[in-house]
């Protein structure tokens, strides 16, 4: 399905979307805060920014840097071509080391190569510690956003799984509840696990170590009892120097949740005494967009999840619309460029309201890649020649009825019931630039039929 | 050993992006940029924020004061399992040396650890693995506390990068506040996996 149906899916539970919304609401409205309590916030987002931009330009230099490093530090680095590739040396490690049990933390490249089910074809029991992602996990589901996992379930239906898996007593949702009995579930899954797998956030190139950021502490413990540690990494994750640090870790927790940094930024450099560490480089279509001056700039996404936060069809559509491991406007640019014939509708899931670029700590031109994208789609540049594929590009443009009417529903309820500082905050996609109009009561459609009721002839 | 990896995917990779190589930009120069964030009274600022990331701050003079406050909070007291970094703070009721899994560390009550330096705009503490047995000991106690000199508290991270060397430590890291998390229904709640408290002592004679 693609993602106008599925979205149309998601506003049909009216109340969820509703709550849905609000919650990301809640989240952006946090970042905010904490932006504007930083008063070189602008000058951070543009030194990110420069950052990122001239480590793109010298990749391939600062890879096999880090590659020298880390080996000199003891950690063994591999090389993946693509999502097989990776699996492929996530599985060899581990059998040679006959790892029975995994314990993961927050990777969103491993579901985008989709390892969890190829380690449990080939007998691996693989836990998600995360809490979001065990969450997911145990509700047999994907995540909905990329830091917030399970923003999408009700503290109801966490209870409900929780006692089917964890045996919580029935009916309990209370938070604090479910998260002690998580924590005990889990504590025990950290003490049996034979290996722990992680993400990583920030790999540096001048010392050869990885930086992994968490509130939980779920990947210290995953990776601090086992003897082995793989770390897995696109290899857009780079920065040149140990410095540039500073500047990645005031804005990525400000950004993702308002936190003023993370509760854990540690910092891997070789694996302890005894045991070993491994870190596994992924290309998987990145060095694709490399290549696109147009797009290339996509790759310095830090995955703080701002974007979704803001975004308007983002937060009313929920996660799962866009059928994508990175879901929002970034979701939207990544996975049309990497899939272009399954994934085709998402960059149409935009009103180019550009909050996006607004929020995005590292300044990518959120906004005016998804329009040049929609060109290239409608070029069919992007994706052949086929009839076929075309015609799905036009039927995501036809069928986004759904949004419209939605959109323009909120559009006129804010006018009339927002305070005037939530209307004109700079933030705020709606009221950007624009001097808006008295809203009408009604839209032109609910008017149109209206009238044609009170003709006593046409149909609502 | 370099990678265990056919040595043709490294190849295909680097070659891949050598092929697409933007054009050259600079690297901004940090020391040149700025100005960061600084505080009239960092203490108060780290003490405020710490706080508000779940964690209390409590600065005295000596070690024996700090001693005599880590005896009066209550998770400390009911821990049956404790260590400590730091002597004179607290007490060790096993034999640290004596362990060489840290799954024996599995039920520690309540660690005593050492923290470098704070960073004020963050409410963070720098520490390093060279100053514990076994690097899980910041994560796998039920609490901990970390011990601070009270006059190392630098402004921004800016200021923190400039006087660490993070390669030389293979493991290092900034820890604020206890662990937490809202997954849940956005709903905050402190003691995820980690600690469930964290108190930092700023102690002026140590
Ligand atoms: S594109 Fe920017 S705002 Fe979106 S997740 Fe990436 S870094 Fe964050």
């Amino acid at each position: 399905m693609a993602h106008p149906a599925l979205a149309q899916a998601f506003v049909d539970n009216r109340e969820r979307a509703q709550w849905h919304d609000k919650a990301l609401w809640f989240v952006r409205e946090k970042r905010d805060r904490m932006a504007s309590s930083v008063p070189e916030w602008e000058l951070l987002r543009e030194t990110a920014s420069n950052i990122k931009r001239h480590t793109q330009s010298r990749m391939a230099e600062y890879l096999e840097q880090f590659e020298a490093n880390a080996t000199k530090n003891g950690i063994v680095v591999h090389w993946a071509a693509d999502a097989h590739e990776h699996n492929e040396i996530v599985l060899s490690i581990l059998r040679r080391h006959s790892v029975k049990r995994l314990v993961k933390s927050k990777s969103m490249l491993t579901e985008e190569c989709h390892l969890n089910p190829f380690l449990e074809e080939h007998g691996i029991d693989v836990v998600d510690s995360d809490l979001g992602e065990r969450i997911v996990q145990l509700r047999k589901e994907t995540p909905s956003h990329i830091v917030l996992p399970a923003i999408h379930i009700r503290k109801e239906e966490v209870g409900e799984c929780f006692h089917e898996h964890l045996g919580t007593e029935k009916g309990a949702s209370d938070p604090n509840y479910l998260t002690e009995a998580a924590r005990n579930h889990l504590r025990e899954r950290f003490c049996r696990a034979d290996a722990g797998l992680t993400g990583v956030n920030f790999a540096i190139a001048e010392t050869g170590g990885i930086v992994i950021c968490t509130n939980e502490g779920n990947a210290d413990l995953g990776v601090g009892l086992p003897k082995i540690h793989i770390a897995c990494m696109g290899m857009e994750k780079l920065l040149p120097r140990a410095k540039d640090l500073s500047v990645f870790l005031r804005l990525l927790a400000r950004s993702a949740t308002g936190q003023p940094v993370t509760t854990y930024s540690s910092h891997f450099h070789g694996p302890q005494p005894g045991c070993e560490m491994h870190v596994v480089i992924v290309d998987n279509g990145r060095s694709e967009i490399l290549k696109s001056p147009e797009f290339r700039r996509s790759l310095d996404c830090i995955r703080c999840g701002a974007c979704m936060n803001t975004c308007p069809v983002y937060r009313r559509s929920g996660g799962h619309s866009y059928e994508a491991t990175v879901p929002g406007p970034i979701g939207s640019i990544l996975t049309p460029l990497q899939t272009p014939e399954k994934h085709n509708t998402l960059p149409f899931a935009c009103t180019l309201c550009g909050s996006c670029t607004d929020v995005c700590p590292v300044k990518i031109d959120l906004h005016q890649q998804l329009f040049t994208l929609r060109e290239l789609l409608d070029n069919k540049r992007l994706i052949g020649t086929s009839k076929k594929l075309s015609m799905k590009v036009v039927s995501g443009v036809m069928s986004r009825t759904w949004l419209f009417n939605l959109l323009g529903g909120i559009a006129r309820a804010s006018l009339r019931f927002m305070p005037r500082f939530l209307i004109y905050n700079p933030l705020n996609a709606w009221g950007k630039q624009r001097d808006l109009p008295d809203a009408p009561k009604q839209s032109f459609r609910q008017q149109y039929a209206e009238r044609q009721k009170q003709k006593g002839g046409g149909k609502s | 050993m370099i990678a265990k990896a056919p040595k043709s995917s490294r190849e295909t990779i680097l070659a891949k992006i050598r092929a697409a190589l933007p054009q050259s930009a600079p690297l901004p120069e940090l020391e040149a940029t700025g100005p960061w964030q600084t505080f009239e009274d960092r203490e108060a600022r780290f003490s405020e924020v710490l706080k508000f990331v779940g964690g209390q701050t409590v600065h005295v003079k000596t070690v024996a004061e700090a001693d005599a406050h880590l005896r009066t909070l209550e998770p400390w007291a009911k821990g049956k399992v404790r260590c400590t970094m730091v002597p004179g703070l607290g007490d060790t009721t096993f034999d640290l040396k004596a362990i060489n899994d840290p799954h024996q560390l599995e039920n520690v009550d309540y660690a005593v650890l050492r923290g470098h330096f704070c960073v004020a705009e963050n409410g963070a503490i720098w520490v390093t693995d060279d100053t514990v047995h076994h690097r899980v000991l910041y994560f796998i106690p039920q609490h901990i506390s970390l011990v601070v000199p009270a006059s190392q508290i630098v402004n921004n991270m800016h200021e923190a990068y400039a006087r660490i060397r993070i390669g030389e430590h293979r493991f290092a890291g900034f820890i604020s506040g206890p662990s937490k998390t809202a997954d849940i229904e956005q709903s905050l709640v402190i003691g995820a996996h980690g600690a469930r408290s964290l108190t930092v002592y700023l102690i002026d004679e140590l």
